[in-house]
């Protein structure tokens, strides 16, 4: 039987980075805000103390901050065609759960896209023709542009407390910054992380090789800061414990250290852990979300009524609500149509690693975000003309971690396990430099998700399957950066060079970047799209949806910085427009 | 009409001049001004769904005694006091027909308080929802447990004529800052030693610190260095009322409550008096020695020290310094150093949480350490902490830790 709840204004589903984005807006705007939260709450001196935050068995081998593949998981195949099979362990990437969401295990690379990263079908039309994009690939503009989000990602920059070195200051290039960046309106809140020794090796030999390196922009704080909303960061300790973990001294801004102690203060806001939305209910009309349902702990079902709803979960779990409720066309890459699923896209990572015989890394002094980066080679920052794909990615050497489980790089012809790996553990922990490329992934019409068709989930609802694989663009994209990245790599002086390209085809068990996009893509018009500009849904205007999932296609950096500016982006439109004339924001 | 009304007229009627307001809406809200001021759901309230009902069981060294029902309510609270009553209770520490109150009841404190400000919470009081609850009776031994024997107590240890002396040539808000932290803030009550009959000490002796609830709430005097608050400005002391926060540290353990429940609500003008007040306590504690530090040479000094490297030093910095209104300072830091160990070996083996604040939503707190530090380790890193960075304070021993860590 399930129970009808009085009507809330706003409902927001997942409680992570977005949920307290678009919670914190809607609440200073003076709505009634719920969010529903199907973890449990955590807080940094709760939960991630200090003295117990760095344990690598318990969160990385563990997964204490992943979600939970027994009740949720997804199918996968390379090619339509395949049987898909359910992904049953963690690996390719690492949906995170409970409050905070996936972003408390975040790095900190906190980037900015590049402008002509958002007009990436007109731009590289404009510049190479048509010819230039490989068959089947379904790259399109995304309808907003950066100085559309600009304002917003400097908010972001300064709730987050970025540290970092602006290349462009409203159209004037900066020293030391990245020349290749968008004008930004205004310097970085934090001065950049101290550098160690690697990253400025890589730095120098960039340098001579004629390229640009530049400070990597960090969420990790290079020293104390007190945001806008008044909550405050502590300076890294560089323990290097960032991916996969919780950051246990208030040095990593994520939704916990940045918004959520000031939004748990405001009375117009609530929030439900263990409350897991199965699926948005909307009118006979089609016309509107009406709320959602969702199950708590004890199996007890609900029914949530709301005049608006946003989706905030997981880019994979947004598309998932999407399918499970009937809202919008499930994509068939058969007939290309429906867009629901459409354009899933992930990142395309290589690297390198450098040898050394004395020099002294300490790789164990490190940050999420503490590195040197060049931007030559990412998006349309170099000519393509002749290369045969678009796009690139940033290659750089960030310092992350000397973490004695997961880190222990040895050089080709190691024994895997024994006294010869060993030795070779032994001798080269401290002497090795990793050199990376961070790289884009454009969509393509075979990459998509649908349902599947065999398996279920723990509420007897279809497992969502995954179809991807790297297309020829990423193949020759990858193998033209990993090239770049082994020039670097031999100048940094080393003993010996180990060069780790990209392997194809996709392989969804190895660890690589935590950066899925697309599924519910934003866009122009709602023959191409699922939402509009302002992340609002074409089919049902009172339904919003946040996170990667509106990627059209991935560009060469992380997502989050673009993630939270969409979210501003979105919030400002429905504070100033939406809530005096809730209806659509754009007219098809 | 409430069920009050005709004792409240009564009342009315004795005090004319200050009760022609009394049930006016600035009444009341100064009424839970002053409320909060003394800090009297602390100890009445223990369900927040029922406010001021009482029943909060308080172990005093005589036994537990329950805080009274202050609701309304006509059978199990105070409904049926009058104005006058509720001013004698305070002020002489005895209720309607005559039963005399455990000191635990800050009326030694509460004596000085103005009728004007008694009848303003007393009309607070009377504005709650009346809650029917019999709180236990007290539970302390023959012969204490005749009331008629605070009688003798009070002979010792309060008199309800002494008022508050003023002083010559103190400004209007020194005044103020006395009347407000001798009375309804009660400061002395935690931050002064107590006798063998629970009574605190008056004189020199006072506010030079006292234990309360396990914790040692330090002494208020400036000292140079050392005990005492001798390194906060009065803005300092202001800022830490009203946001549990400044420059050197935030306020945890039972002081957190205090600034949650209470000094947060202060006008900036009262704790800018309160601090005025305190910060101009004279030090003339005659038993004060001047502490050497322990060598840096001493192997337990070593011993901390690499304690301190590997599990203090990324939040309090590798030279003491802390965090600015994030993680505390420990170099000069009157707590670390002060001559009782309590609390600083508490904060190690326990941790502690700042209260958050408007200003300070962050709640920034300290991890335990009594999983993964011995006796030995946390009384040579604490001892390191009291005798680094300039500090000085006698050691503390393993034995100490063994004491408090049960």
């Amino acid at each position: 039987m399930t129970r009808i709840l009085p009507e809330r204004e706003v409902v927001v589903v997942g409680f992570g980075w977005t949920g307290a984005i678009v919670a914190e807006q809607l609440t200073d705007a003076g709505m009634d805000v719920l969010a529903l939260e199907r973890g449990y709450w955590t807080d940094t001196s709760t939960d991630y103390a200090v003295n117990n935050a760095q344990d690598e068995v318990r969160y990385r081998y563990r997964d204490e901050l992943f979600e939970d593949l027994s009740r949720e998981t997804l199918t996968f195949r390379n090619e339509v065609g395949q049987t898909a099979l359910p992904m049953r362990m963690l690996g390719s990437f690492l949906p995170g759960t409970n409050v905070g969401g996936s972003i408390t295990h975040w790095n900190g690379q906190a980037w900015r896209f590049l402008p002509s990263d958002f007009q990436a079908r007109t731009h590289n039309t404009d510049r190479y023709g048509t010819g230039i994009f490989e068959e089947g690939m379904t790259v399109q503009d995304w309808g907003v542009t950066y100085d559309e989000l600009e304002p917003h990602y400097d908010t972001f920059d300064k709730i987050c407390g970025i540290s970092g070195k602006a290349g462009n200051l409203g159209g004037e290039i900066q020293e030391g910054g990245n020349p290749f960046e968008g004008p930004r309106s205004s310097e970085y809140p934090n001065p950049p992380m101290r550098m160690v020794a690697a990253p400025l090796k890589f730095a120098d030999a960039a340098q001579e090789l004629g390229y640009n390196p530049f400070p990597g922009p960090s969420a990790n704080m290079s020293q104390a800061y007190t945001n806008p909303l008044g909550v405050q960061l502590a300076p890294c300790s560089y323990c290097g414990f960032c991916e996969k973990y919780a950051c246990g001294n208030y040095s990593k801004a994520t939704a916990l250290t940045t918004i959520v102690p000031a939004l748990m203060r405001r009375e117009n806001f609530t929030l439900k852990t263990g409350a897991m939305v199965l699926r948005v209910e909307k009118d006979r009309q089609n016309t509107r979300a009406t709320g959602v349902t969702y199950i708590d702990t004890e199996g007890q079902e609900y029914f949530q009524p709301a005049q608006m709803v946003v989706l905030c979960t997981y880019i994979t779990h947004n598309v998932n609500l999407l399918m499970q409720s009937g809202i919008g066309e499930i994509y068939d890459p058969r007939t290309g149509e429906g867009n629901v699923g459409r354009n899933y896209a992930y990142q395309a990572m290589s690297g390198a690693s450098v040898f050394y015989d004395d020099f002294a890394v300490n790789p164990y002094v490190g940050a999420g975000a503490l590195g040197q980066v060049i931007d030559d080679f990412n998006g349309d920052n170099f000519d393509h003309e002749g290369l045969g794909f678009i796009g690139g990615g940033y290659i750089a050497q960030w310092q992350t971690n000397g973490r004695p489980i997961e880190s222990h790089p040895v050089p080709e012809g190691t024994p895997r396990f024994g006294a010869g790996w060993k030795r070779a553990v032994r001798d080269n922990y401290n002497h090795t430099i990793g050199v990376g490329a961070h790289g884009a992934v454009m969509s393509h019409r075979n990459n998509h998700f649908d349902l599947d068709p065999t398996y279920r989930d723990a509420y007897g609802r279809p497992l969502m399957r995954l179809t991807f694989d790297f297309r020829q663009n990423e193949v020759a994209m990858s193998a033209y950066l990993t090239d770049r990245v082994a020039e670097i790599a031999r100048a940094m002086g080393g003993r010996e060079v180990r060069v780790n390209p990209m392997t194809v085809p996709y392989d969804i068990a190895p660890y690589q970047t935590t950066h899925n996009t697309g599924g519910h893509i934003m866009g122009e018009t709602p023959a191409d799209s699922v939402t509009n500009k302002y992340n609002q849904s074409w089919d049902l205007p009172n339904l919003f949806l946040m996170g990667a999932g509106n990627f059209p296609q991935n560009p060469g950096y992380n997502p989050t910085g673009t993630v939270a500016a969409l979210a501003y982006h979105s919030m400002k439109a429905v504070r100033d427009q939406y809530l005096a004339n809730p209806g659509p924001l754009v007219q098809a | 009409m409430r069920h009050a009304a005709l004792p409240f007229l009564l009342a009315a009627l004795a005090a004319p001049a200050a009760a022609q307001d009394s049930n006016t809406w600035s009444t009341m809200e100064r009424g839970l001004y002053l409320f909060r001021l003394g800090d009297c759901a602390a100890c009445h309230t223990i369900d927040e769904d029922r406010p001021m009902a009482g029943g909060l069981g308080l172990p005093t060294p005589f036994g537990t005694i329950y805080t009274p029902n202050l609701t309304p309510d006509e059978h199990s609270g105070i409904g049926d006091w009058t104005a006058d009553d509720f001013h004698t209770a305070m002020t002489e520490g005895v209720r309607p027909g005559g039963e005399r109150l455990y000191p635990a009841f800050p009326y030694t404190h509460f004596t000085h308080v103005t009728r004007e400000d008694t009848e303003a919470i007393y009309a607070y009081l009377q504005s709650l929802e009346p809650v029917m609850n019999r709180v236990p009776d007290p539970e302390i031994p023959w012969p204490l447990s005749m009331r008629t024997a605070m009688r003798g107590w009070n002979l010792l240890f309060f008199d309800d004529e002494a008022g508050l002396e003023p002083a010559e040539g103190k400004p209007d808000e020194w005044h103020r800052g006395q009347y407000l932290a001798e009375g309804l803030a009660h400061c002395s009550a935690c931050h002064s030693p107590r006798n063998l009959l629970g009574a605190e000490k008056d004189g020199p002796a006072s506010y030079t610190g006292g234990v309360i609830e396990g914790w040692f709430a330090p002494s208020l005097r400036s000292t140079e260095g050392g005990e005492g608050i001798g390194d906060w400005s009065e803005d300092d002391l202001a800022k830490y009322l009203r946001y549990g926060r400044n420059g050197h540290t935030a306020a945890f353990g039972p002081m957190a409550e205090v600034v949650e429940k209470s000094t947060r609500w202060l006008s900036n003008a009262d704790a800018a008096a309160i601090a005025t007040y305190i910060k101009d306590l004279p030090y003339d504690a005659p038993d004060r020695v001047e502490m050497e530090e322990v060598s840096a040479d001493d192997p337990v000094m070593q011993h901390g020290e690499r304690i301190y490297a590997t599990q203090c030093a990324a939040c309090h910095g590798i030279d003491g310094e802390g965090v600015k209104n994030q993680f505390g300072r420990l170099a000069g830091s009157s707590l670390t150093q002060a001559e009782n160990p309590l609390t600083v070996v508490r904060m190690v083996l326990e941790g502690a949480r700042a209260v958050p604040s408007d200003k300070y939503p962050t709640p920034h707190a300290m991890p335990a350490f009594d999983w993964r530090l011995s006796d030995e380790d946390v009384a040579a890193v604490t001892t390191y902490v009291r005798n680094a960075f300039g500090n000085a304070a006698p050691a503390v021993s393993a034995e100490t830790v063994a004491e408090i860590r049960e």
